[in-house]
C-alpha cells in the first residue's frame, strides 16, 4: 500500500480525533467551572 | 444545562456519524476498483474531495449565519458562525494536506503555486485569522458584528477555488465535471457520494457539539456576572 495513502487517511483521522478530543475537553472543563461556580452561588444565597 | 450523558441525540449522531464514516472507509478499500493509471493513492481523493466539501458548505453556513446575525443581531447567529469556521478550518486543513499526499506521486512535488491550491492556501490563512481578530475584540457586541461582516466577506474564497480550475490554466483535476483524467466508473462515483454524505453527517455531529460548547461558555460568564454581583 502506498506510503502517501496510509499518510492521508492518519492525517484525517489524527485532525478528526484532535477536534473531537479539544471540544470535548473544553466542554468538560467549562461543566466543571459551571459546576463549581453553581455550588459556590447556592452557598451563598443559602 | 443539560449534562451530557443526557444529550441523546448527540449520542445518536455520534453513532450514525462513526458508522456512516466507517462504511466509507470500508467502500473506500474494499468496494472502489483500483484506479487504472494513478493506482493505490488514487483512494485519497474520496476523503480529500469530500473533506474540501464539508469546509466549503462550513464555510457557506458562517456566511449565511453572517447575513443572520446583521439581520437580527442574535447571539446564536454569532455562535453558529464561529463554531462553523472552527470545523470547516480543520476541513480545509486535512483538503489542503491530502491533496499534497496525493499530488507528490502523481505531479512528482508537494506543492506547485496553481491557482486552486493558492487560493487554497490563502483561503485557509483568511480563516485562521478569522479566530485571531474575534480574540482581538474586547466588547462581544463589536466581535460579533466584526466576525459576521469577516465572514460573509470571507466566504468569497469558496467559489473562486471551485471555479478556479475552470477560469484559469491549473494542473488540479476536474473530477467532478470531466473527470479529471480518471477513468472513473459508477463504484467510484457510488463510493465517493456515500463519503459525502457521511463527511456531512460528520459536520452535523461536531457542529451540534461545538454549539453547546459555546452555549456553556456563555452559561458560565452569565453565572460569573452572577457571581461579581453579589460580591459587589
Amino acid at each position: 500500500m502506498s506510503i502517501y495513502l496510509v499518510a492521508a487517511y492518519v492525517v484525517f483521522w489524527g485532525l478528526t480525533f484532535l477536534l473531537v478530543i479539544s471540544i470535548w475537553a473544553r466542554q468538560r472543563r467549562l461543566e466543571q467551572q459551571i459546576a463549581a461556580l453553581q455550588s459556590r452561588l447556592e452557598e451563598n444565597e443559602a | 444545562m443539560r449534562k451530557p450523558g443526557q444529550d441523546r441525540l448527540g449520542i445518536v449522531l455520534v453513532g450514525l456519524s462513526g458508522v456512516a464514516v466507517c462504511v466509507a472507509l470500508g467502500m473506500v478499500f474494499f468496494y472502489a476498483p483500483r484506479e487504472a493509471a494513478m493506482g493505490e493513492v488514487q483512494r485519497i481523493f474520496y476523503f480529500h474531495v469530500a473533506s474540501a466539501w464539508v469546509g466549503f458548505f462550513a464555510f457557506f453556513i458562517t456566511f449565511l449565519a453572517g447575513i443572520g446575525y446583521l439581520a437580527r443581531g442574535e447571539r446564536r447567529w454569532d455562535i453558529l458562525a464561529l463554531s462553523s469556521v472552527e470545523i470547516g478550518l480543520t476541513f480545509i486543513t486535512m483538503t489542503v494536506i491530502t491533496g499534497a499526499l496525493w499530488a507528490k506521486p502523481a505531479w512528482g512535488t508537494y506543492w506547485t503555486w496553481e491557482p486552486r491550491l493558492t487560493i487554497s492556501a490563502v483561503q485557509l490563512l483568511i480563516y485562521v485569522a478569522y479566530g485571531m481578530l474575534r480574540a482581538a475584540i474586547d466588547s462581544p457586541e463589536r466581535k460579533a458584528r466584526f466576525a459576521a461582516v469577516y465572514g460573509i466577506v470571507a466566504f468569497v474564497t469558496v467559489p473562486l477555488s471551485w471555479f478556479a480550475i475552470r477560469w484559469w490554466r491549473t494542473i488540479h483535476p476536474d473530477i467532478l465535471t470531466s473527470g479529471g483524467g480518471m477513468a472513473t466508473t459508477p463504484k467510484m462515483t457510488q463510493t465517493l457520494m456515500v463519503s459525502l454524505a457521511a463527511f456531512t453527517l460528520l459536520y452535523v455531529t461536531l457542529l451540534r457539539q461545538r454549539i453547546r460548547l459555546e452555549r456553556a461558555a456563555d452559561a458560565l460568564a452569565r453565572l460569573r456576572l452572577r457571581a461579581d454581583r453579589i460580591g459587589k
